[in-house]
C-alpha cells in the first residue's frame, strides 16, 4: 500500500546504454506473457529503479505507520484491545521487514534504504503524518487506512516482480484481520455512549479525506502510471481504486450511523457509483513536502531510535566478530 | 560492511513434519543465534513452522539466469523420461 | 488470611507483574535499536498481556465478585497493585531492558515451574503455558546480555551499569510474605529460599559468560508486593487506565 501517491516524483534519468531495444522488447514480451521477473533476471534500469522506489516507500510506510498506532498500545481501553493492537503493530513491523527483504533482492541494502528514510530523502505515505488523538483514531485507521491499503495491495499480489508479489501475498493474508478489528472498534463506539459516538464521528471527520488521498493524485496528473501499468508493477489506476474504496466504504459508515464529512457525496443511480467532493490536493502536497502535523515528530522518532540503538548494533557486530575469531582459533 | 551492518540470512521453514523446508524470505542478524530468533519472530507469528534453517545469503551459490538455456533447456526435449510418453493398451493392468 | 484469599492475591500479583512488564516493553514499539528487536519486544509484551489476562480472569473467578480481567486491571489503584518494584522501573537504555528481562525471567521461570505442579489446577495450567513463553524470553534476553557484556567497551560499561542499578530490586523477588508462605504451605507454591539459590547459580553462570561482575547484595528495596511502590507505577497506571477512568462503564 502507501505508495501510489508518491510515484510521480521520479525525475527522468538518462537512458541506460544496457537497455538496448532488443532487450527491452524481450523483457516487455515476458511481462506481457504474465511471466514473473526474478531477482537475477535482466531488467531495464527504469524497472529496477521504479521498484526500488515504490517498494522502499512501501516498507518505510509500514515502519513509520507503527508510530501513530503504537501511540495507543499503552492506553488501549481493555486487555483484549491491547493484545490485538500489539499484534497488529507487530504485523506492520513484520510487513516492513518482508518488503525491505524483497527490495534487497534488487541489489540495494536495507541500511542504505533506511538511511534515505532517516535523512528525509525517501518518502513514506503521508497518512502517517496525521496524529492519533483519540481511541477512535485506532478504529478508524484499521477501518479506513487498512481498508484503503488492502484495496491497493491486492492487485500488487499480481505484480510482475516475483519477490514483491510474494511478499504482498503474505501481507494481504495477514492483514485481513486489521481492517476487521478496526471496524469492530468503531461498531463498539457507535453502539456506546454519546461521548463514544462523538469520538467516532470526530475520527471519521479527520481521517476520511486523508484516506482518499492515500490512493494518490488523480490519473490526470500522475505521470508515471502508464509505464508502471505497462510493466505490471501497478495494475489498477489511482482513480479507479479510489472510486472502489468510496463505493464500499460509504455503506459501512451508514451502518455505523456516522456521517461522511462530504456535503457533495451522493449516490449516482445511473453509474451505480458514489460521486464525491473535490479532494484538497493542496493539503496533500503540503503534507508530502513535510508540512503535516506529525512529519517532524515521525522522522525524529525514527532517527532517535536509530541513534540510540547504534551502540547496541555495534556491540552485536563486535561480539559476532569475536566469536568468529574464537571459532577460527 | 560498516560496523553496524548486520549480514543477511535466508530463512527456510518446515511448515509441519512430513514437509520439506521452504524458502520464506530473509532477515538481518549479527550472529547465527540471533538469526534463528529473528526468523522465529518474523516468520512464525502464526504457527507457520516447526523447524527453521537460516543460512548466510552470501553462502548460497546460485545459477546464473544467463545460463538458463544451456542448463535447463536440454531437458525439455527428453520427453521419453515421462511415463506418458509410452503407449500401453488400456487393458494391460497394473503398469 | 485463608488459603483461598492467599491464592487470589497471589494470582493477582502474577497478573500485575505481567501487565506492568507488558506496559514497559510496549514502550519499545517504534523505538527499538533495530526493527527485528522491536518485533521481539512486541512479542514479549504480547505474551505478557496474554498471561495477565489469564491470571486476572482466574483471580476474578476465584474471588466470585464477578470482576472480569479488565476491572481488575483498570480499576485498581497503585496500593492494590502487587507487582515487584523491579518491573515498574523505567526502561532505561536497551541494555537495562535486557538486564531486567534476564533478572526477572530467570526468577519467573523458576516460579512458574514450581507452580506448574500446584494443586490449584487452573493456576498450574496457566503456569505450564507461561513457562514455554518464558523459556524463549530467557533464551533471547540471555544471548543479548552476553552480546552486550562481551561486545564493545561501551556496551560492557552500559550493561554492567544496568545490572548494578537494578540489583537493589532483586531482593524482593525472594522475600516471602504471608501470601507466599501460605502459597508454599497450602498450594505447593515455590520455596523462595531454595529458588533464590537456583536463581543465583543461573545468574552467576550467565554473568560470567557475559564477562560481567555480579554486584554485592547491599541494601535491597522492597514493598511492591504489598502495594508500597516507587513513583513510577502511578504514571504507568495513569496512562494505562485513562480511558476506563474517563468514561466509566463504557464498553470498548
Amino acid at each position: 500500500m502507501y505508495t501510489q501517491g508518491l510515484d510521480q516524483k521520479q525525475k527522468k534519468s538518462a537512458a541506460d546504454p544496457a537497455d538496448t531495444p532488443g532487450r527491452l522488447a524481450a523483457f516487455q514480451a515476458r511481462i506481457d506473457a504474465d511471466e514473473k521477473i526474478e531477482p537475477k533476471d535482466w531488467m531495464p534500469s527504469g524497472y529496477r529503479k521504479t521498484l526500488i522506489r515504490q517498494m522502499s516507500q512501501h516498507a518505510h510506510s509500514e515502519i513509520v505507520g507503527m508510530l501513530p498506532e503504537g501511540n495507543w498500545i499503552t492506553r488501549a481501553p481493555t486487555l483484549r484491545r491491547k493484545a490485538i493492537l500489539l499484534a497488529k503493530v507487530q504485523d506492520e513491523a513484520g510487513h516492513g521487514l518482508y518488503i525491505y527483504g524483497a527490495t534487497e533482492t534488487l541489489g540495494v541494502s536495507r541500511d542504505n534504504l533506511v538511511a534515505d528514510l532517516l535523512s528525509g530523502k525517501a518518502k513514506y505515505s503521508s497518512i502517517f503524518n496525521y496524529p492519533t488523538i483519540s481511541w477512535a483514531d485506532i478504529g478508524t485507521i484499521g477501518w479506513l487506512v487498512d481498508g484503503a491499503a488492502i484495496m491497493n495491495q491486492i492487485p500488487l499480489c499480481r505484480c510482475s516482480y516475483g519477490p514483491y508479489a510474494r511478499a504482498m501475498v503474505r501481507v494481504c493474508k495477514e492483514e485481513s484481520f486489521h481492517q476487521r478489528q478496526g471496524y469492530e472498534i468503531m461498531l463498539e463506539l457507535c453502539r456506546g455512549t454519546d461521548e463514544q459516538k462523538r469520538m467516532a464521528q470526530g475520527a471519521l471527520d479527520r481521517w476520511w479525506w486523508p484516506s482518499l488521498m492515500m490512493f494518490g493524485p488523480s490519473d490526470k496528473t500522475s505521470e508515471h502510471s502508464a509505464q508502471s501499468m505497462a510493466w505490471k508493477i501497478k495494475r489498477i489506476s489511482n482513480d479507479e481504486l479510489r472510486q472502489k474504496f468510496v463505493d464500499v466504504t460509504v455503506p459501512q459508515a451508514e451502518y455505523l450511523g456516522l456521517k461522511m464529512p462530504d456535503e457533495d457525496l451522493v449516490f449516482d443511480q445511473k453509474t451505480g457509483h458514489y460521486r464525491f467532493g473535490e479532494i484538497d490536493w493542496e493539503e496533500f502536497w503540503e503534507v508530502l513536502k513535510g508540512n503535516g502535523k506529525c512529519n517532524r515528530e515521525r522522522l525524529e522518532a525514527r532517527n532517535s531510535a536509530h541513534d540510540k540503538g547504534r551502540w547496541v548494533r555495534e556491540a552485536a557486530s563486535a561480539y559476532a566478530e569475536k566469536q568468529a575469531a574464537r571459532d577460527a582459533a | 560492511m560498516s560496523k553496524t551492518d548486520w549480514p543477511l540470512y535466508e530463512v527456510f521453514i518446515r511448515a509441519r513434519s512430513g514437509l520439506s523446508h521452504r524458502h520464506f524470505g530473509s532477515i538481518h542478524a549479527a550472529d547465527e543465534t540471533m538469526a534463528l530468533d529473528h526468523a522465529r519472530d518474523l516468520y512464525t507469528r502464526r504457527n507457520e513452522g516447526v523447524s527453521i534453517w537460516v543460512v548466510k545469503s552470501t553462502e548460497i551459490v546460485a545459477s546464473d539466469p544467463a545460463d538458463s538455456d544451456s542448463l535447463f533447456e536440454p531437458a525439455a526435449d527428453k520427453i521419453y523420461r515421462h511415463p506418458t510418453f509410452y503407449k500401453i493398451p488400456d487393458d494391460v493392468e497394473n503398469i | 488470611m485463608t488459603k483461598e484469599q492467599a491464592l487470589i492475591t497471589y494470582a493477582t500479583r502474577m497478573g500485575d507483574n505481567a501487565i506492568v512488564m507488558a506496559q514497559r516493553l510496549s514502550e519499545w514499539v517504534g523505538h527499538g535499536p533495530e526493527l527485528e528487536e522491536e518485533m521481539a519486544m512486541a512479542n514479549f509484551a504480547l505474551d505478557y498481556v496474554g498471561q495477565a489476562r489469564m491470571f486476572f480472569s482466574y483471580a476474578g473467578e476465584l474471588d466470585g465478585n464477578g470482576r472480569n480481567e479488565d476491572e481488575i486491571c483498570f480499576l485498581r489503584d497503585g496500593w492494590d497493585y502487587g507487582n515487584v518494584l523491579l518491573l515498574e522501573q523505567p526502561n532505561g537504555d536497551f541494555g537495562e531492558t535486557i538486564a531486567r528481562l534476564v533478572l526477572f525471567e530467570t526468577f519467573y521461570s523458576l516460579q512458574l515451574e514450581a507452580l506448574a505442579s500446584s494443586p490449584a489446577r487452573k493456576l498450574a495450567e496457566i503456569a505450564a503455558c507461561a513457562i514455554r513463553e518464558s523459556t524463549y524470553h530467557i533464551r533471547h534476553a540471555s544471548h543479548w546480555l552476553i552480546r552486550l557484556g562481551d561486545g564493545t567497551d561501551e556496551s560492557h560499561r552500559r550493561v554492567q551499569h544496568a545490572i548494578d542499578r537494578l540489583w537493589t530490586y532483586t531482593g524482593e523477588l525472594f522475600e516471602a510474605d504471608q501470601v507466599d508462605r501460605i502459597m508454599q504451605a497450602e498450594w505447593e507454591g515455590p520455596d523462595l529460599t531454595a529458588l533464590r539459590e537456583q536463581w543465583h547459580r543461573q545468574i552467576d553462570a550467565l554473568l560470567s559468560k557475559a564477562t560481567l561482575q555480579k554486584p554485592a547484595d547491599g541494601w535491597m528495596d522492597s514493598g511492591g508486593k504489598q502495594g508500597h511502590h516507587s513513583e513510577h507505577l502511578g504514571y504507568i497506571l495513569a496512562e494505562m487506565q485513562s480511558l476506563q477512568r474517563t468514561y466509566p462503564g463504557a464498553n470498548w
